[in-house]
């Protein structure tokens, strides 16, 4: 791949948005334009970004996210608590992809403790992130499609996302913040009935995609609508660090599953689809063909679900079995000494990516040998993402940011953590 | 910390045909090659020129840019960037060490202008300046927040 130089791209900020504003009505014989406060429109951003606006009569002059309302405090309150006892926190940073959150997150401690995690459990992660991108693509589709005015979809999307919740349900207890993975491994062996219940989903899912489609790719609204809309090319994708769907629908192939794999996923034949228009419509489908690809991932996973352990065999990390508990007094000690002191991590930092649904999710943890994390950092991919929507929408119509910001697929949660 | 610490030689060696190593010869404070990820610590003052020179070498997407607070140790900031080459499918660590009292460090927006939003919150959660940048503006806490909640000093409730 040839290096892609970086072009002269600026990002405003809201007081030159209004200080340009205003400049220009105060010129007499220049153009009038406006400030406008714009938002929450999509539902992700329910009261927790503005976009503040200039325009010209439609057009968007220039544009500038206000971000911050939502800020949680995450990173702050990791400091606070044991390894193991942030797995639950990270679940809360994106309430769309909360498994892909957590498995970053104990893929990185596993780094720090240098920790190898049995077949078994790598699969069952690999089946469940590939379940959570799936239903966060479905959230992804019924609110970018609501956005755009087609009501259907976002009601056809939720029934299927409500069978993926079912599963996580059956699965951990939890319908969204399932908190099943651990350092070491997963939480618990899934019940009897979960494998027909994920295959019978499996079955039925590539034809209910085909339905979205059917819906949607001829229709005339949605083409117009989205054809050429919000273009953004493979250099400025890259130099303002979009990834994720959005940097393939901009022609640069990457995808961390395939290119630094991790959880074993070089095991997997699927396809990274690619793009190379860069509007929304690239963006809607290469999800669309993404989550193709993820049924089959997890088809995979479940052909090849190898027996054994699912969790490592390190005792002084890894909760004991309940049962083991009321026999062996060793058992007892180690969780005592787990849930009351934790375990110390080697000193070190390790920066743990994976390819989360939104694009490229890592997690930076330093430990300075104690039981507690000195620092915990997570790079979310809206984040970035963000940063371009500027580039997308300049010079374009209002109507068109609408269609943007639902093609970018935020959540306001990993970006104010 | 007792992470292993390498001469440049070696790690070149692990890292056949990486020119990004080599370019940062001049510049590199110190190497660390710790669980498979390679650290480069340069000079404050170097950060812009490593990072040109690590760019020139093929690290063409920058990830992240974040800081670690080390109270009350001295130096007591540390600034780390991550790049990734898309090409070579590595990725090295960029650090430098600023110290607690008025830690600034140069942008690195000219090079990589995703830096832009990465920079303004390692501003607003620590308290670094970043001298040169664009917008440095609070982007997480409102305008008139006392304090930057991310350093080690500063208490888990909160002031209040």
């Amino acid at each position: 791949m040839a290096t892609i130089t970086p072009p002269e791209v600026l990002i405003p900020g809201i007081d030159d948005v209004i200080h340009d504003a205003q400049k220009h009505a105060k010129d007499p014989g220049g153009e009038q334009t406006m400030v406008l406060n714009m938002g929450p429109q999509h539902p992700s951003t329910h009261g927790v970004l503005r976009l503040v606006l200039e325009i010209d009569g439609e057009t968007v002059v220039s544009l500038a996210p206000d971000i911050g309302y939502l800020h949680t405090g995450i990173e702050k309150t990791c400091e606070a608590k044991f390894y193991q006892q942030i797995v639950p926190l990270t679940d809360r940073i994106d309430y769309l992809s909360p498994m892909s959150n957590e498995l970053c997150y104990v893929l990185a401690v596993e780094k720090l403790l240098q920790l190898e995690i049995p077949d078994r459990a790598q699969t069952l992660r690999v089946l469940m992130n590939e379940l959570t991108r799936i239903q966060s693509h479905l959230v992804w589709l019924g609110t970018h499609a609501m956005d755009i005015g087609a009501l259907t979809v976002f009601l056809y999307c939720f029934r299927e996302r409500e069978e993926i919740l079912r599963i996580f349900e059956m699965l951990s207890g939890q319908r969204m913040m399932a908190s099943y993975f651990r350092v070491g491994g997963v939480s618990m062996e899934p019940p009897l009935d979960f494998w027909p219940k994920v295959r019978k989903f499996l079955k039925i899912m590539p034809e209910k995609i085909a339905e979205y489609e059917a819906l949607l790719s001829g229709n005339p609204i949605w083409i117009s609508r989205l054809k050429g809309v919000g273009p953004l090319s493979a250099a400025d994708a890259i130099a303002l660090g979009v990834s994720g769907p959005p940097l393939r629908a901009s022609g640069v192939d990457w995808d961390l599953r395939r290119d630094m794999p991790y959880s074993g996923y070089e095991k997997y034949q699927f396809k990274v689809p690619t793009s190379t228009v860069g509007d929304v419509w690239a963006r809607y489908a290469v999800r669309m063909e993404e989550m193709y690809e993820s049924v089959k991932i997890c088809t995979q996973a479940l052909d090849r679900m190898p027996e054994g352990a699912i969790v490592a065999d390190a005792p002084k990390i890894v909760l004991p079995e309940r049962e083991q508990m009321k026999t062996q007094m060793e058992s007892l000690i180690h969780h005592f000494k787990i849930v009351t002191e934790g375990f110390a991590v080697p000193a070190g930092e390790v920066f743990q990516t994976i390819d989360s649904p939104r694009g490229l999710m890592g997690y930076y943890v330093v430990s300075d040998g104690t039981a507690k994390p000195l620092r915990v950092h997570m790079r979310n991919p809206s984040f970035a993402t963000l940063q371009a929507l500027e580039t997308m929408c300049k010079g374009k119509l209002l109507g068109d940011v609408v269609a943007v910001i639902g093609s970018i697929d935020i959540v306001l949660g990993e970006i104010d953590r | 910390m007792s992470e292993p610490i390498l001469g440049l030689e070696a790690v070149e060696a692990a890292l056949p045909g990486n020119a990004g190593i080599a370019a940062l010869r001049s510049l590199a404070a110190r190497v660390k090659w710790d669980r498979n990820e390679l650290t480069i610590t340069v000079a404050p003052e170097n950060i812009v020129a490593a990072a040109r020179a690590v760019q020139a070498a093929g690290y063409n997407f920058f990830e992240d840019c974040t800081a670690v607070d080390w109270y009350p140790s001295e130096p007591r900031f540390q600034v780390t960037y991550h790049i990734v080459s898309h090409s070579l499918k590595q990725r090295i660590r960029l650090a430098v060490m600023l110290s607690g009292d008025d830690p600034a460090v140069e942008t690195i927006t000219s090079v990589w202008p995703s830096a832009n939003f990465y920079e303004r919150e390692v501003f607003d959660l620590f308290g670094i300046h970043i001298t040169g940048h664009p917008n440095l503006t609070r982007i997480m806490m409102p305008t008139d927040w006392k304090g930057h909640p991310l350093r080690k000093d500063y208490p888990v409730e909160g002031y209040r």
